[in-house]
């Protein structure tokens, strides 16, 4: 119950090496800006409500509701925590969060972390927070607007950060685009609408009891209207792309091939490799099945040796 | 109840545990990454790969009921790399009729999917490893000492020192809904009213929780004020490196090279 796993936490062995790495590059440029702006922007009071905020996020995806047949709502938090304290430092919050779910309960893999940081704290957090602003907008902050904001900013936000992550496994050829896109796409249009119900209740107390959390007038952190821009292009994109995807998937497929180039880069790795191991060997597959044994008995002595001295000292122990 | 058994920490004396936290967390990565790199299909790597893991378990003294207990929660998602069985072209194994559909499984297809569900069985269990023989802080430490932004380290620690604490939290609300709604402890019979009723309640939790988390913050903040805070949170300086442990990284890096040397040259 207690560490529940979703679909949308990565775990290592999923994507390629070639979608890890972009999502790296992607999220540590966004991190460290979003990182340069709250360093900027805000009092070091903020530094204790960001972590705190994490904690709570962390322990709020613990409160589920029944919906139906067995299955429940729960909270992802993108949106609850964009709308509470804003995009910048949400996409903190959010990036912590996922960290400390990778590391210490390996919900989502190391590797894979960076793009478990982009889709939960950068798409998620992108998309709910230019969902939200413009529904309240349009709204002109009524109670209503706040409302109906916070549901579909969860909703919306959810929807998409599955989509992304089943593009990013279909790049990666780990899942065929046909099946993992309208799959995913379609159990989150469901879950979403949870994660949607449960931000208006949290909202609907908030208001009540401290409305000066959420009302505005409230000194926050998104001076900058980029990552609205962001969260309209990613959300444009996904829902584009998403169709697409699935019903002309040989689009994809044919960049999941070229994005698998570490395999086309591996061949000249082949021709150089050979010639500086086992120099003094002159033929080519004596020296890879030479340097295969001496793998396996450096690798095996290693393994054994450990475990021998372990069931010895444990003997020894009792 | 409380919930600090969450902490997978598991107190040891192992040759692991004295290892510093910096060497680990590295090869700890590292051997990930070069797992990911190996290509399907090569089963040695995939077993030398996984005795290194499982000699490391039995070495640490944790128990290997611990590793295999926590390693199934990559379970649910192998969900995801099922399908590539039917749909990769290849040699067929074998192959049914559903509804209309034909299905057929493909060697090719199977290999795949095994590499898949292997590599990131293989890579999660040296993840409970490190976490296993680290406490916490230490790899904090070690992120600090890997150039990972202050802040973000500092959001990291007080998020950890408050995770036990804002659990408890929610569970005590949760418990609290329990007490009130009156189980059938049929999950056909949710209890508490109409799914509206049910998503208030939950919202209203959440919502609570948030609040108490956003006050308690206040009075950390303050209480750290007292405590001279001045936006910096320090420390003890780092331990220097012992030639132990640099070692133990060189001996790391080394096995790990030439695994990777070793499935290149396989898959060659």
């Amino acid at each position: 119950m207690l560490l529940s796993v979703d679909a949308l936490h990565i775990p290592d062995g999923f994507l390629s090496i070639t979608v890890s790495l972009l999502a790296w590059v992607i999220s540590i440029f966004m991190v460290g800006y979003a990182l340069r702006i709250a360093g900027k922007g805000l009092d070091e009071r903020q530094v204790p409500v960001m972590g705190i905020l994490a904690a709570a996020i962390f322990a709020g995806q613990m409160i589920n509701f029944a919906v139906a047949g067995g299955t429940s709502g729960h909270l992802m938090g993108s949106a609850i925590a964009t709308i509470l304290v804003g995009p910048w430092a949400a996409i903190l919050i959010m990036t912590s969060v996922v960290s400390i779910q990778a590391l210490i309960f390996q919900d989502g893999g190391l590797v894979v972390l960076g793009a478990n940081i982009f889709n939960m704290a950068i798409v998620g957090v992108a998309v709910a927070h230019m969902v939200f602003t413009s529904i309240k907008r349009i709204a002109e902050d009524s109670r209503k607007g706040i409302l109906l904001g916070g549901f579909g900013a969860g909703w919306i936000s959810v929807l998409l950060v599955s989509i992304s992550v089943a593009l990013q496994v279909v790049v990666s050829g780990t899942s065929p685009a046909r099946i993992a896109i309208p799959a995913m796409a379609g159990v989150h249009l469901l879950i979403g609408i949870g994660e949607g119900l449960i931000t208006v209740g949290a909202l609907a107390f908030l208001l009540s009891v401290r409305p000066d959390l959420i009302q505005p007038g409230r000194p926050r952190l998104d001076t900058s209207r980029s990552i609205w821009v962001l969260g309209f292009i990613l959300t444009v994109v996904l829902i584009l792309l998403a169709p697409l995807a699935s019903t002309r998937p040989d689009g994809l497929e044919w960049v999941a091939s070229q994005a698998g180039f570490i395999d086309k880069v591996r061949s000249p790795i082949y021709e150089l490799v050979p010639d500086y191991l086992l120099p003094g060997v002159e033929n080519e597959s004596l020296a890879t099945i030479l340097a295969g044994a001496l793998g396996v008995i450096i690798v095996f002595g290693l393994g054994f040796g450990i475990a021998f001295n372990r069931w010895k000292s444990q003997i020894e122990g009792k | 109840m409380h919930i600090h058994f969450i902490d997978p920490y598991q107190d040891g004396s192992s040759f692991l545990h004295q290892v510093d936290a910096r060497v680990k967390l590295v090869l700890v990565l590292a051997f990930i990454l070069i797992t990911a790199l190996v290509p399907p299909g090569s089963w040695m790597i995939f077993f030398l790969l996984w005795v290194i893991t499982l000699s490391l378990e039995i070495q640490s003294g944790v128990g290997l009921g611990y590793f295999i207990k926590r390693s199934a929660l990559v379970l649910p998602f192998i969900l995801a790399a099922f399908p590539l069985m039917f749909t990769v072209a290849g040699d067929i194994i074998f192959r049914f009729t559903f509804v209309s559909w034909n299905i057929e499984a493909s060697t090719a297809g199977l290999v795949r999917f095994t590499s898949i569900v292997l590599k990131s069985w293989i890579s999660v269990q040296i993840g409970i490893l490190l976490i296993a023989t680290t406490p916490f802080p230490d790899i904090l430490t070690a992120m600090r000492a890997l150039r990972i932004p202050r802040l973000l380290v500092m959001i990291l620690g007080l998020m950890w020192r408050y995770l036990f604490v804002l659990t408890d939290e929610a569970m005590r609300l949760l418990r609290a809904r329990a007490a009130r709604s009156g189980s059938t402890g049929n999950p056909d019979h949710p209890t508490g009213g109409t799914i509206r009723w049910r998503a208030r309640t939950a919202g209203g939790m959440a919502g609570n929780l948030f609040l108490r988390s956003l006050e308690r913050s206040e009075r950390i903040h303050i209480a750290m004020l007292s405590r001279g805070y001045d936006g910096e949170i320090r420390s003890f300086p780092r331990e220097k490196m012992r030639v132990f442990n640099w070692f133990i990284l060189g001996l790391g890096m080394m096995v790990l090279l030439f695994v990777m040397v070793l499935s290149i040259l396989m898959g060659a």
